[in-house]
């Protein structure tokens, strides 16, 4: 109907208001979000070079090939033009060691796209943050080699892959440890600074955690840069701020009140928000539309949750880091957090504050609304502020 | 608390949406007066309530002004003559509703000559009764011009019944495209204050609000030199923020209360009416004029000279927008014609539909204005909370519509169904493109729908009970008749001696 003329007598097309559009689709904002990627990704390829480079690559093809397949079999809604998917490559691409075997990202993609989205539906019908499904799926099935991080500013990177990369698949990879010793490295650099605390008790100092920038330490993304990026995305309102905030200042607050109470066994609490995958999983992860609260108050709830977890595997468990369980829960979480942070409706919330409750100027002529049996549904739920 | 104040400010209102308001140049332009058309077609229900009965023949020559249908039940308005003419028909005309349908209407052919009736003004209407104020503004026909039409003076009456404190005045009109009430405040700011405080007399409330958007700031200046000294009535400039103009949420921002959600504003002691109305009002107070005319805007990207007129009730869009200045391109790139504005107003399939008392807009819009961006297909809805922070009413639209797209309408409810306005808010955010507003006027549809027919079935049970009972109370009655008589003949038997049967005892 569109660009036709409409001439009297011509089949008209009605449509109920409203009659103006904002200009936004799903697609422009998932562009935005791979946008504001990129000098992450830049910054990455920077650090760790080809190796990281086919990394990003190799994940993202896999997992838009997967998109594509469940697209066009019809089992899965949306559209490959979305950008969801490319997202969805990027961050697992992110979250993984740069020296990961290439086959096995692939594997991650396909299980992200397969297992995380298509399974459920497609495109914003998935319970589970697709990128983190796919990291969880490699976590279990290759963990010596999820585990085995190399040393950033390695010289050559650019013209050399880390050996594992190339591994065939199914075969083990070539080993890490060895190459780092023929290149007269300590092994010992090619663990995290979260590993590293968390094994050796060694802590890395804040400069080296906010840039990343120092060489020869397996380190991820650059938080700072992560946060320029996120404050794009938040300002612009492709993502909304208060999750990002809520993560941080809870998983802040845990910290600070552990190290309070002891500061010997554990680190302070800067350290726990810069190293790891904190502010990627807090700005990237846990701001996945679908798999978070859509209500504001459910978004604190569920980012105050993520922040609590995080910092409680990193100390309690046995694994150095955190976060990806940390949101899987909270996408888990989600639906009951939604179910208690429902919205008050206008005009029901007369015992959130005396200054909004609605009051009857009654005089004698007038009947009331109890006498005309009107009766106004309480609802029975969590409210914000509410003195019980 | 003045803390608490400030930091509301920053906040900001936290709901509605905020479109391209488009409103200039149509708002800088002065009015224009339309000349009368040759036919006026005027529907008997231009109002919520019960439709006008006609009272005139067809072939009577009536003036401007003479009453051709009266107000039918508590809740309906009359309908007066445009302009003098001959009644040709009572018929039935095509509605300015999507369907197309028709609604009876009186034709009037004009004559020409355009001339008054007799009319019954008053010099001093503040020495009025507050019921003789409510009698002169029914009987002229003003019905709310803000586009509900509820009849203004079934409100007035009400106001002063229900004893009012206040009385909030809507010159916010937050619909994109329109700024005929922007105009008439720039233009008539006196005559609008002084329509305000005869309303203030008829209702008894002690002091007006009028609340207008802050994106009119000529009108915001003419309302403020117009009530310099007058002490009851207050201007207040209000966020541009749409919806703004909803009765419920102006409310909200001028007084902070919220009005219940299954109450009306009069249960918290304030109405509402438009600013439009004020003026109509004092017409019909001051002058005794019926309501014969109004203020529309005609805009859209395919109208050729935007602006606001002044139409006669009763006029064919179609000879308003060639007054106007016509289309662009003889309507070749017209997507949609739109009456009211392009939030809340209606899709019509062509022009030829008359302008109604609520008709507040006439849009032409182009594919650009139409889609926003390419391409309307509906996509999943990716749960972004576009829609939940963008609805004035604290609902979950992304909630209610995934419900009613599985046909469980009931289900919907919970999460406000009942409460949604229709405002339109979170189907203009949707990057998704889901037609939100829709699946709820259907789901609200089917819901009464539903409710109707348990109702009729409810009605027809008790009836069948009713008939079951009285069947049953009838044959009890005849048999106790029947006992009674037959008792009665066995005691006349005993008193002449005769045995009545072998039983010695009848009873």
């Amino acid at each position: 109907m569109k660009n036709k003329p409409l001439h009297p007598g011509a089949a008209v097309e009605i449509r109920s208001a409203p009659h103006v559009k904002a200009p936004r689709s799903v697609e422009q904002i998932m562009r935005n979000v791979v946008y504001s990627l990129l000098p992450i990704c830049g910054f990455f390829v920077f650090q760790y070079g080809i190796s990281a480079a086919f990394s990003i690559v190799a994940i993202t093809a896999s997992c838009l090939a997967t998109e594509r397949f469940f697209v066009k079999t019809g089992t899965q809604s949306g559209s490959l033009s979305d950008f969801s998917a490319t997202i969805t490559g990027i961050l697992l691409a992110l979250t993984l060691p740069p020296g990961f075997p290439l086959w096995m990202g692939a594997v991650a993609g396909f299980i992200a796209i397969a297992l995380g989205k298509a399974l459920f539906g497609g495109i914003g019908f998935n319970v589970f943050n697709p990128a983190l499904v796919g990291r969880a799926f490699v976590q279990a099935a290759f963990p010596v080699a999820i585990a085995t991080y190399t040393p950033s500013f390695l010289p050559g990177r650019f013209g050399e892959f880390i050996p594992s990369s190339l591994a065939w698949p199914l075969m083990v990879p070539a080993d890490t440890v060895a190459w780092l010793h023929a290149k007269q490295l300590d092994a010992l650099s090619g663990a995290t600074p979260l590993a590293k605390w968390k094994f050796d008790g060694i802590l890395a100092s804040a400069g080296e955690l906010l840039s990343s920038m120092s060489g020869h330490m397996a380190v991820g993304p650059s938080p700072v840069l992560i946060i320029l990026c996120g404050v794009y995305l938040a300002l612009r309102r492709f993502m909304d701020w208060r999750i990002p905030l809520a993560i941080v200042g809870s998983a802040g607050l845990t910290a600070w009140i552990l190290f309070a109470i002891d500061p010997h066994s554990y680190p302070n609490p800067f350290f726990m928000l810069f190293s790891g995958g904190l502010i990627l999983g807090a700005v990237y992860m846990a701001t996945d539309m679908a798999t978070s609260p859509v209500t504001p108050g459910g978004m604190w709830v569920y980012g105050a949750l993520i922040g609590l977890l995080t910092v409680l595997i990193r100390y309690y468990s046995g694994l150095p880091e955190g976060v990806m369980y940390a949101i899987l829960l909270g996408n888990a979480a989600t639906p009951l957090i939604e179910r208690i942070t429902q919205p008050t409706p206008f005009g029901k919330s007369g015992l959130l504050s005396p200054k909004r409750r609605a009051t009857y100027p009654l005089h004698p002529e007038y009947i009331s609304r109890e006498e005309a049996n009107a009766v106004t549904p309480k609802k029975k739920s969590f409210k914000p502020g509410k003195k019980s | 608390m003045k803390f608490m104040k400030l930091f509301r400010r920053l906040k900001g209102i936290g709901w509605g949406v905020h479109p391209a308001d488009h409103k200039r140049p149509a708002a800088d332009a002065p009015v224009r007066a339309m000349p009368v058309s040759a036919r006026l077609y005027l529907p008997l229900q231009q109002h919520l309530g019960g439709p006008a009965r006609p009272v005139v023949l067809v072939g009577q020559k009536v003036r401007k002004g003479e009453l051709l249908a009266e107000a039918q039940g508590a809740v309906s308005a009359p309908v007066h003559a445009p302009t003098s003419g001959v009644v040709v028909a009572v018929t039935e005309v095509a509605a300015p509703h999507p369907s197309g349908l028709t609604l009876p209407a009186i034709i009037l052919e004009a004559d020409g000559l355009d001339e008054w009736t007799e009319l019954r003004g008053c010099d001093a209407p503040f020495a009025l009764s507050a019921a003789e104020i409510g009698r002169r503004v029914a009987a002229a026909g003003v019905v709310g011009l803000g586009g509900a039409a509820f009849p203004s003076a079934v409100k007035l009456v009400g106001a002063a019944r229900a004893r009012v404190a206040a009385l909030v005045i809507n010159g916010g009109e937050c619909e994109p495209y329109l700024s005929c009430d922007d105009r008439l405040m720039r233009d008539s700011a006196p005559a609008i204050v002084d329509g305000i405080r005869l309303m203030l007399r008829a209702t008894g409330a002690g002091r007006a609000l009028v609340g207008i958007e802050d994106n009119k700031p000529e009108a915001i200046a003419a309302m403020r030199a117009a009530v310099a000294g007058i002490g009851a009535v207050r201007i207040h400039a209000v966020p541009a923020r749409y919806p703004m103009g909803s009765e419920k949420q102006l409310i909200q921002v001028l007084t902070g209360i919220e009005v219940p959600a299954d109450g009306r504003p009069a249960d918290i002691g304030v109405i509402v009416h438009n600013v439009g109305t004020a003026l109509a009002v004092r017409a019909a107070v001051r002058e005794g004029k019926p309501l014969i005319s109004r203020l529309l805007t005609v805009n859209g990207r395919c109208a050729n000279r935007p602006g606001n007129i002044e139409v006669r009730i009763g006029t064919l869009a179609e000879e308003v927008i060639a007054f106007a200045g016509g289309l662009k391109g003889d309507g070749l790139g017209l997507a949609r014609r739109v009456i009211g504005g392009p939030m809340m107003g209606v899709q019509i399939p062509h022009w030829r539909v008359p302008v109604v008392k609520g008709t507040s807009g006439i849009l032409a819009l182009d594919a650009t204005e139409v889609d926003g961006i390419a391409g309307r297909e509906t996509a999943p809805c990716i749960r972004c909370g576009s829609c939940v922070k963008a609805c004035p009413m604290g609902l979950l639209p992304l909630e209610m519509s995934a419900r009613i797209r599985n046909g469980a309408f009931a289900e919907a409810i919970p999460f406000g169904l009942k409460d949604c306005i229709a405002c339109g808010c979170c189907a203009y955010v949707c990057p998704s493109h889901i037609p939100l507003v829709q699946y709820f006027a259907h789901a609200k549809g089917e819901l009464a729908g539903q409710e109707r027919d348990r109702l009729r079935a409810e009605a027809t049970k008790k009836m069948a009970r009713q008939r079951q009972e009285r069947v049953e109370r009838e044959a009890r009655e005849k048999a106790e008749a029947a006992a009674r008589r037959k008792a009665g003949r066995a005691a006349a038997a005993g008193k002449q001696g005769e045995p009545a049967c072998f039983n010695p005892r009848p009873d």
